[in-house]
């Protein structure tokens, strides 16, 4: 069941997500300007996914909430990973007549 | 000894939903579901009588090889209308919008949705996104065919596809929200003492195409969108010349539509999972396969999309994946299937309206559903791909299927909906005109399409003529069969037999409060301490109907 | 599951009819909008997933469009919504413990800093249409046509011009392109350009209700509706705020960081 009235993240810890928001952010950033070959995008999307993942749990309470949404949320990512991957399965197995 | 209580003569309740409030502002602005429900049924009718004329007319064409009554322009104008109107104005709302609307809140125990509002929403979306249909069929009507693809659609054709992609955008919207009302009402809303376990088989049905509902629709939506702005604005996403891949479109757009055949079938196999325990006096064989099956059905039907394309262009390896993974989607459609033929036998079978209904879908969802294996091996596609096989396919789990259970459910809850029964001998003659009517229109199919007939032609090979004509002659027997409902269940209204609260002796909870129920379903919230289907536990009544 | 029931007997003026308790309706109610932001996951997610395979199929092209784009900007703007996240959470939380004034005033705050969002975004799109890179039927509805070879301004032939920027960037790298070749990739950008009006527009156009949302919540926020007792539609806001926040940390690296290294402004 859901604890709405009983544990909310307070100012202070808002405040560091925040914070932390805005490292994670001037990271980004920063690192997009050196050369890390094809690491480059993959870091980027792991400070994105983390972000993403500070924003979920505390800014939106997903920590403090219900089995029921948290199976809801990852639901959504689980379906989004099954377009993604299953659409990527057929571009990158194409095989084409050589030239 | 039976203690033999003479059974009451049924009344009609002096205040119940239909009766509380009266006006036009009271069933526009109506915040009951049941209402909403009404609405939905009035608004899906003539949309499925519209797209009936659409069928009528490519029917009455295709009497001859070379196409004498209309252009190909027009013909493909007519079987795009037909499947427009068809898929997403009538099928897709049909079970969930109407059936699901009405009865979904009181077999859980609730007094209405979660969202009430949003409910009333969803209709005027869906009156919204009808409007555009009409207006596009109206201006001249679209051709690209309801698959819309590109770049035909987007830059080639010069049909209303933005008004028609706006309009099936709109009635998305309609469904995204009437399956989130669902799925928070099915959480959250249930009666005290009604378990997972307790629910009866239509809200799990109901509840696994409201998943689908709210995660697949989204995509089409965007889909639309994009094909919109390429249409509109001319950048190249889609179309080869400005760079964009055809096939993306059609990744995006069946990654919704394969998911949205599920989203019309399985409130249909609820509907059927209510309809045989019931006439067979028997409880459901396997109530926990049923349901669970449900859910499989659904997450299954997401990861088989390509099966739509394995001609297209994409990697022969993903499309063996994809074949491997339709066939995995047929078992919990087969488990179902096993599981109310369990069910009937050594079952007190009575052959009611909504039984025979019933039956007819257990066989023709069979067929069809055994087609689609034929379609989703790879080697056998390749030949029957875009050939009259397919539409065959489609049209047996289709009308075969969904419309049958539609018309099954619409009989079996016609009572509790409007306090009448309708009359037994034309319902029972309309059943078997349909059911003949659809054989004769439809099996001939699968031997044009093996044959090699393609779909989407407007003329054809005159060696085709003979089945062409038997195809023909069969719709025109199954229009009879559709349309007489539509007179006896109007004149039930006035002059049908009072039906009492449980004129089918069914178990539920829907069947314990009156017919038709009060605005806010029960006097009282009940507490559920049976379970489902508790048929044949007690001692036997047969049910007097007729 | 059942249902709990409140303690008291008289019904919260905010109580709708098909629920029981106040917490059935703050559960119902959340999950609600759970249920409807996994919907926007799905739309969003159509278009990253068509935007994944088109970086992959024309990476330089995508490289050349990312790289024109202004990632000064697109920090700024990332740091502005991070912060209006901030100050939507501090919003919720002063509803939760009936602090009106201060729920008015993060309120007020969330709505400046997404309106900041807007107009530094409006002036990126502005940019964009300056330099002739927005896609399609410009030369009918705006004026400028497509143009990354230097046609766009009689005056200023480096005005848009990406295919000198590949040329330039190539040689920097010490790297032989022609031109015939730096041409078909800046005209390739096309794509890019589509996607980036498409995923900033569909986002802007999300942040625009939401700015809709946002002024109705302030409405009802200075009539004093929501406290510790009932605050369900503060939360409900505040979700959807935070789920456009979300969307837009991964539309600034997969849009504005593609290659960064390789220059760009």
């Amino acid at each position: 069941m859901s604890d709405h009235s009983h544990s909310h993240p307070t100012p202070g810890l808002y405040l560091v997500i925040f914070i932390a928001l805005v490292i994670g952010t001037v990271a980004t950033w920063g690192i997009a300007f050196v050369d890390l070959g094809v690491w480059n995008p993959v870091i980027a999307l792991a400070i994105a996914v983390t972000k993403a993942t500070l924003v979920v749990l505390f800014f939106m309470h997903i920590y403090y909430s219900s089995k029921l949404t948290k199976i809801t949320i990852s639901a959504g990512i689980f379906w989004l990973m099954i377009m993604i991957t299953m659409s990527l399965s057929d571009y990158l197995t194409r095989t084409f007549l050589p030239q | 000894m039976s203690t033999a209580t003479t059974t009451p003569v049924p009344v009609m309740p002096a205040r119940h939903f239909l009766n509380d409030n009266y006006g036009i502002r009271s069933w526009l602005l109506t915040k009951d579901h049941k209402r909403i429900a009404i609405l939905y049924l009035l608004s899906i009718t003539v949309f499925f009588f519209i797209g009936g004329i659409f069928a009528a007319l490519i029917r009455l064409h295709l009497l001859t090889p070379n196409g004498e009554l209309f252009s190909a322009d027009t013909y493909n104008r007519l079987f795009t209308m037909h499947g427009v109107n068809m898929i997403f104005f009538f099928l897709i709302p049909s079970v969930p919008a109407v059936i699901g609307n009405f009865v979904l809140p009181i077999m859980v125990g609730t007094k209405d949705l979660a969202f009430p509002k949003i409910n009333l929403l969803s209709w005027y979306l869906y009156i919204g996104g009808a409007t555009f249909s009409v207006l596009a069929m109206v201006s001249g009507g679209v051709d690209t065919g309801w698959t819309f693809y590109a770049p035909l659609s987007s830059g080639y054709l010069r049909g209303h596809v933005i008004l028609m992609a706006v309009g099936i955008l709109i009635v998305g919207f309609s469904s995204i929200f009437t399956g989130l009302n669902f799925i928070v009402t099915v959480h959250r809303m249930r009666a005290p003492g009604m378990t997972w376990g307790r629910l009866p088989l239509f809200v799990w049905s109901n509840y696994a195409a409201s998943l689908i509902m709210v995660l697949g629709t989204p995509v089409i939506a965007i889909t639309l969108t994009l094909l919109a702005l390429e249409r509109g604005f001319h950048i190249g996403i889609f179309d080869p010349k400005l760079g964009g891949d055809p096939v993306l479109f059609q990744h995006m757009f069946w990654f919704y539509s394969h998911p949205a055949v599920y989203i019309m079938i399985l409130p249909g196999m609820g509907v059927i999972s209510e309809i045989v325990p019931c006439f067979s006096r028997k409880r459901i064989f396997g109530y926990a396969f049923v349901a669970f099956s449900s859910i499989a059905i659904a997450v299954f039907g997401f990861v088989v999309w390509a099966h739509h394309m394995f001609v297209a262009g994409i990697s022969v390896y993903s499309a063996l994946v994809f074949s491997l993974l339709s066939y995995a989607v047929a078992i919990p459609s087969a488990v179902k299937v096993f599981n109310w033929t369990a069910t009937m036998y050594k079952g007190s079978v009575q052959m009611d309206t909504p039984m025979l209904y019933a039956m007819a879908f257990i066989g023709l969802f069979t067929i069809g559903g055994l087609t689609g294996l034929f379609l989703a091996a790879l080697g056998l596609d390749i030949h029957i791909h875009d050939t009259y096989f397919v539409v065959a396919h489609f049209h047996y789990v289709m009308v075969g299927g969904m419309v049958t259970a539609y018309m099954g459910g619409l009989h079996f809850w016609w009572p509790k909906m409007t306090g009448r029964m309708y009359p037994e001998v034309p319902a029972k003659l309309a059943a078997l005109i349909t059911f003949i009517g659809f054989n004769l229109t439809f099996f001939p199919q699968f031997i044009l399409g093996y044959m090699g007939m393609p779909r989407r032609y407007w003329a054809y090979p005159p060696e085709f003529q003979v089945l062409n004509v038997l195809s023909t002659a069969g719709a025109s027997i199954l229009s009879v069969g559709f349309i007489l409902p539509l007179f006896y269940f109007l004149w039930s209204l006035k002059y049908g037999e009072i039906a009492g609260n449980n004129p089918w002796k069914a178990t539920g909870l829907e069947w314990e409060t009156t017919s038709p129920p009060p605005t806010h379903n029960f006097h009282e919230i009940p507490i559920v301490t049976k379970d489902p289907y508790a048929y044949g536990e007690e001692e036997e009544e047969v049910p007097v109907v007729h | 599951m059942s249902t709990s029931q409140t303690t008291t007997t008289e019904h919260h003026p905010a109580l709708a009819h098909q629920f029981d308790s106040m917490e059935q309706q703050q559960d119902a109610s959340t999950f609600g909008m759970w249920v409807f932001l996994l919907t926007e996951i799905m739309m969003f997610g159509g278009l990253f997933t068509a935007y994944l395979i088109y970086r992959i199929k024309y990476y330089p092209a995508f490289v050349a469009g990312s790289t024109s784009i202004s990632v000064s900007w697109g920090f700024a703007n990332t740091l502005v919504l991070i912060g209006s996240s901030f100050t939507m959470a501090m919003a919720v939380w002063s509803a939760q413990t009936s602090r009106r004034r201060l729920q008015i005033w993060c309120l007020i705050g969330t709505m400046i800093l997404g309106t900041v969002f807007l107009g530094i975004k409006g002036k990126e799109y502005y940019d964009k249409y300056d330099e002739c890179h927005i896609p399609g039927l410009g030369h009918q509805i705006i004026g400028k046509p497509f143009n990354t070879t230097g046609g766009c301004s009689a005056t200023n032939k480096d005005l848009g011009n990406i295919s000198k920027e590949i040329r330039e960037r190539a040689q920097n790298d010490h790297e032989e392109v022609s031109e015939e070749s730096a041409n078909q990739t800046a005209d390739q950008t096309q794509i890019f350009f589509s996607f980036y009006f498409a995923m900033t527009g569909l986002h802007a156009f999300h942040m625009i209700i939401g700015l809709g949302l946002l002024t109705w919540l302030l409405i009802r926020a200075t009539r004093g509706h929501f406290d510790s007792q009932y605050y369900t539609p503060m939360e409900l806001g505040g979700l959807y705020w935070h789920f456009v926040d979300i969307v837009w940390i991964f539309l600034f690296p997969l849009l504005y960081l593609i290659s960064r290294h390789k220059g760009g402004i």
